[in-house]
């Protein structure tokens, strides 16, 4: 019977976990992971997908146990095994890179002392041949200058840098299956690309099985051969990628694909106008960490750069960590002071020492923040939030503030949620929340930093549709800042790509999707995921 | 902590019972606590002396009452007068930044330099032992603490999107920082403010038992302490009631505190 | 190792203007009990000529800084000035008495971590189970005993209940090193109990944290055995915080513990202390103050030279 069909590497039956308490967190999945396949396990967070991942090892949380089912590696239920024995799996024969590179490194050991100590407990290696095994693996994964890499600490490296050498330290084992957990989401859009490339290069060579868990169907589209839909702890769907991507049978894969980036050609061409904000060779300096003993170094962020915005329009900036595509943003608001160069608004200069003119060019912008968990206070109420800049407008009674308000809640979708405070809410309605206090006061130009880029796929679509109806409804200018050119071509009119503080591309968006001409745009599309490439 | 609920419950009722006896005190003891009766001296625990009398023949634990309403006076006023001196420097040195700033905190720094008690004993030298000179050395002692954390925390909070927010909505910076930045500190000033009136507690107690504390004939559990050290073999009860009490209401005030710091910390509270 | 040795000379110049203004404020206690200083210095069997020498030896003609240079000189040549109640010269007799002090403490402290950190560790890893709850409740009950209370219950039990130990009294370890022990056992267990518990949460709370952290999912996941995880990799990074824990403890308690000298009857630098404010003796109050800060700062800057062994990333930032 078994002569047919050889085992899969991994094949999960039935699994079900719960918490302590009963509470399920999976319910009935049963998946197959073959020897060399890339499968991709996708899901929102809180579809528990990671859970699902982390049972393969049985590395779940005390709270979190398997209530049934069983999960056979290479024939054997993991669930069933010694302690020793998952020991000798771990490592060995299942590796795994996690998510946040700042903090999946032993920030105590050197790099050398951490790539070893795994191969040295499942290889009989002396000192010597472990080392040099290692430096071959660091150079394997594009790290310049291995051998100093060796016995330098984490905090050395930047992010990127981590994530390679993580994969490093697992795939120096040759592991036959390799769980990657959202191995590059905490990476701008560039680093993913790198970091992904050496991880599908490796694992090809050593033939090593991918279990690759994501919310990206970009990135399932393009590297692996099966997918995996996790909802809620349910599989909702399971087959061949092109199936499953081009022929979804279930509406809540439908949504996700639905997700990925499209880009809009609804958008009417704007009037002719005078600009309402214009940039004139702006120039930033940030003074470096400085202390009572040293002279701070000075540094460019932003290097002579000019932009303008028309009303009405929407301006994307686009460009890695670094690019100075931030500070500009801030600078253009007049958060910062400039070291160079001139903002001006309806054609009144910033520099003007009219403090009225200056009030009243604050009060017209906004400003969206990247981070929708800091950027509201945790201990007001939502319609306090929201009902906030409508201090400094015009006098209002407490009832026009209150109809205003709930007027702003309907429109961002949170009726109801007026009385709650932010933790109490989403990550997504809490960028709602943000979206409305900066457009209530209905500005003339707006910052948008980053708003959706800490947020899943599917919700990301949502915020972005949201943010398009509002601009469209109140016909604010907006400077969206994003390193993902993906989200960027649902919203916007003109795109600017920065890198190391200068503009080095700027057109209209199909001008530079289609017709890229310096090559770190060329790099950074080649980079943004579609489902084109599985095409 | 242990469970969440417990450690609440039990601090509580712990300092529930500690404070009931002061207030009391304040209204009715069994005896005078100070009433010296040469004739009922050095009586061991009775159904007529729950827990004994002392050398004086003075009534243990009406004088444990009393000592309860010194050690909760020394301790609240010690605790307000630090955090009100803390919370004032630490919001000017956090929101000032530079030269305020600098100077603020070398003097904390060097306040700091000091263990804890023993900054309050120079202090002693200029004040003398009496329970004002007390509560103004502890709270010189204890005030840079607060200061610290009030500034660290003012320092933290203006870092937050949320402030930023606030300044591009068109708020002054004073909206701010009393309506944004001041009520996001409060939680570490009020877990600080918890364990310092332990601390205060232990350390009066600690300066009566010198005696280099609140002068006798007072009663506080320190200076009872002190007393029956002498006694210590004929009359072992005369030592151990008032150190019970002091080690109940650290206790109380230690498993409060947990309580407050698992509510109040946000990582503490996912798990 | 440019930014390690960057690290430590930054942090030996931060020391300097805390140091300078702990003598001001020194300095400054005594001047500002009313009265005569040089008489308060003298003490009340003074003769007019020795007044008259001690007042321009401190100029006390000159203005207040200049009185303060004078004085702040002496002190770094190490003369302190003589007490008042016997005439011995202050730094001589503190160093005596500090070693009485720094003996006991340094003992108990240690016994105190190596006891600690295995018990914050174990009740970590074993978080919310009972061997956890049972080792937060016995530390947290440690921690609520006053030290000189426990001190009088262990002496009340052992000294005199069972008699196994000696009550009061000291001797001096060079003349009869056994006896020696017996007299500072009940101290030193005393003060080890105390700071077992504090020591413990802290070592607790601070490896839940590391626990938390991807990097030890990261060394489980490369198959390490739990003991390998907890020694290699919760312990050196939880340690850090207990580590600065320590040092402050032990500054702390190296200027004295004069509330356990008091119950143990031994001749501690904090018995010097209160001993001298009770006989108003202000030169020895202000050797005292002035030794026991410089002990605090010392220890605690030779616990942060230290931190970058435990944490690389502080001489970075």
């Amino acid at each position: 019977m078994s002569t047919e069909t050889p085992h899969p590497l991994l094949s999960v039956r039935n699994l079900r976990v719960a918490t302590s308490n009963g509470h399920p967190v999976l319910h009935d999945i049963s998946f197959d992971v073959e020897a060399g396949s890339i499968v991709a396990l996708v899901g929102e967070s809180g579809s528990g997908k990671t859970v699902a991942a982390r049972a393969a090892m049985r590395l779940l949380p005390k709270a979190i146990s398997p209530v049934a089912g069983e999960i056979l590696f290479e024939g054997r239920n993991v669930l069933k095994m010694s302690d020793l024995e998952v020991r000798q799996v771990r490592g060995a024969k299942i590796g795994m890179v996690f998510q946040e590179p700042m903090v999946s490194l032993n920030p105590a050991m050197t790099i050398g002392a951490q790539l070893v100590e795994g191969l040295r407990l499942h290889e009989r290696l002396s000192i010597e041949a472990a080392f040099a095994r290692a430096t071959e693996m660091l150079e394997r994964v594009k790290i310049p200058n291995p051998v100093s890499c060796l016995a330098a600490f984490p905090h050395q490296f930047s992010g990127g840098m981590r994530q390679r050498i993580m994969l490093a330290s697992v795939m120096l084992l040759r592991p036959k299956l390799l769980i990657a957990d959202e191995p590059t989401t905490a990476l701008d859009t560039l680093t993913q690309r790198e970091v992904l490339e050496v991880m599908v290069d490796l694992t090809r060579t050593f033939g090593t099985a991918v279990l690759l868990i994501t919310h990206n169907l970009g990135l399932v589209a393009q590297y692996a051969k099966k997918v995996i839909v996790l909802e809620r702890g349910r599989l909702i769907e399971a087959g061949p990628v092109d199936d499953v991507l081009h022929h979804p049978k279930e509406q809540y894969t439908r949504t996700l694909i639905d997700a990925l980036p499209k880009r809009d050609h609804s958008r009417k061409p704007l009037p002719e106008a005078a600009p309402l904000v214009e940039a004139r060779n702006v120039e930033v300096t940030f003074s470096g960490a400085g202390n009572m003993f040293s002279t701070a170094e000075k540094k460019l962020a932003v290097r002579g750069v000019s932009l303008d915005v028309r009303p009405g329009e929407v301006v994307a900036v686009v460009g890695g960590s670094g690019s100075g595509k931030t500070t500009l943003g801030r600078a253009m608001l007049g958060l910062l002071p400039l070291s160079g160069g001139d903002v001006s608004f309806r054609g009144k200069s910033m520099a003007t020492t009219d403090r009225a003119a200056l009030r009243d060019y604050r009060l017209q912008c906004q400003l969206v923040f990247q981070d929708p968990y800091s950027s509201l206070d945790p201990r007001q109420k939502i319609a306090d939030i929201i009902g906030e800049p409508l201090a400094h407008g015009p006098k209002l009674s407490r009832a026009e503030k209150a109809e205003r308000v709930g007027a702003m809640l309907a429109e961002v979708g949170l009726t109801g949620l007026g009385d709650r405070f932010p933790h109490a809410l989403s990550g997504g309605q809490r960028q709602r929340v943000a979206i409305a206090r900066a457009v209530i006061r209905n500005p003339a130009f707006v910052v948008a930093d980053e708003p959706v880029s800490a947020l899943d796929m599917t919700i990301q679509k949502q915020v972005l549709d949201l943010f398009r109806k509002l601009q469209e409804n109140h016909g604010f200018a907006c400077l969206f800042i994003s390193h993902d050119l993906g989200a960027v071509s649902r919203v916007a009119d003109r795109i600017v790509v920065m890198q190391q503080g200068l503009i080095i591309e700027e057109g209209s968006v199909d001008r530079i999707l289609d017709h890229p001409q310096h090559i770190y745009t060329q790099a950074l599309l080649e980079a943004t995921p579609t489902l084109a490439v599985a095409a | 902590m242990i469970r969440q609920p417990a450690n609440l419950i039990i601090g509580s009722l712990l300092l529930i019972f500690i404070g009931g006896m002061a207030l009391l005190a304040l209204f009715w003891t069994p005896y005078d606590p100070a009433a010296i009766k040469l004739i009922s001296r050095l009586k061991p625990p009775s159904a007529q002396f729950w827990l004994g009398t002392d050398e004086f023949g003075r009534d243990v634990v009406s004088r444990l009452m009393t000592g309860a309403v010194q050690s909760m006076t020394v301790a609240i006023l010690t605790v307000a007068f630090a955090v009100t001196m803390g919370t004032l420097t630490g919001l000017v040195a956090g929101y000032t930044r530079g030269l305020v700033d600098r100077i603020l905190m070398v003097f904390s720094d060097a306040l700091l330099a000091f263990p804890g008690t023993l900054l309050a004993l120079g202090l002693m030298v200029i004040s003398g032992p009496n329970k004002y000179g007390i509560i103004l050395a502890l709270g010189i002692a204890y005030a840079p603490s607060v200061l610290r954390i009030v500034r660290a925390s003012v320092l933290s909070a203006r870092e937050r999107e949320y402030v930023e927010a606030s300044r591009v909505i068109g708020n002054s910076e004073l909206t701010t920082m009393f309506r944004h930045i001041l009520p996001n500190c409060t939680a570490p000033i009020v877990v600080l403010a918890t364990s310092m009136f332990g601390w205060v507690v232990l350390a009066e107690s600690g300066l009566s038992f010198l005696g280099l504390g609140v002068p006798p004939p007072a009663p506080t559990w320190g200076n009872m302490l002190s007393a029956a050290r002498t006694y210590i073999e004929k009359a072992p009860w005369l030592g151990l009631a008032p150190g019970i009490c002091i080690s109940l209401t650290l206790l109380g005030i230690n498993l409060l505190g947990d309580a407050l710091r698992d509510r109040f910390d946000p990582r503490m509270e996912q798990r | 190792m440019h930014t390690l040795s960057k690290y430590v000379a930054k942090r030996l110049l931060w020391t300097l203007p805390t140091l300078l203004i702990v003598a001001i404020m020194v300095f400054f206690l005594v001047r500002m009990i009313p009265g005569d200083p040089a008489q308060l210095i003298l003490g009340d069997s003074a003769s007019s000529e020795e007044l008259a020498n001690l007042r321009a030896n401190m100029g006390l003609d000159q203005p207040v800084p200049v009185q303060f240079l004078y004085w702040f000189g002496n002190v770094l040549q190490g003369d302190l000035g003589h007490s008042i109640s016997n005439g011995v010269s202050v730094l001589p007799l503190m160093l005596d008495r500090f070693q009485v002090s720094a003996a006991i403490v340094l003992v108990a402290v240690t016994l105190a971590t190596l006891i600690a950190v295995p018990a914050g560790l174990l009740a970590a890893w074993r978080q919310n189970e009972h061997v956890d709850i049972a080792l937060v409740a016995a530390s947290t009950l440690l921690m609520s005993v006053p030290s000189f209370w426990l001190g009088l219950v262990l002496l009340l039990v052992f000294g005199l209940k069972l008699g196994w130990l000696p009550v009061v009294g000291y001797v001096p370890f060079a003349e009869k090193p056994w006896t020696a022990i017996t007299y500072v056992i009940l101290p030193v267990v005393t003060l080890m109990l105390i700071e077992v518990g504090v020591l413990t949460r802290m070592m607790r709370a601070s490896a839940i944290e590391i626990l938390r952290l991807e990097y030890i999912m990261h060394a489980r996941a490369k198959g390490l055995s739990e003991r390998t995880v907890l020694l290699r990799h919760v312990l050196p990074n939880a340690f850090a915080p207990t580590w600065t824990m320590i040092g402050l403890v032990l500054g702390g308690l190296l200027g004295g513990i004069a509330v356990l000298e008091t119950v143990f009857t031994l001749p501690g630098l904090g018995r010097l202390l209160v001993d001298a404010i009770f006989a108003r003796d202000y030169p020895v109050v202000q050797g005292c103050l002035l030794f026991t800060a410089l002990i605090y700062v010392i220890v605690n800057l030779i616990v942060d030279l230290c931190y970058p062994l435990f944490d690389p990333r502080v001489a970075a930032s």
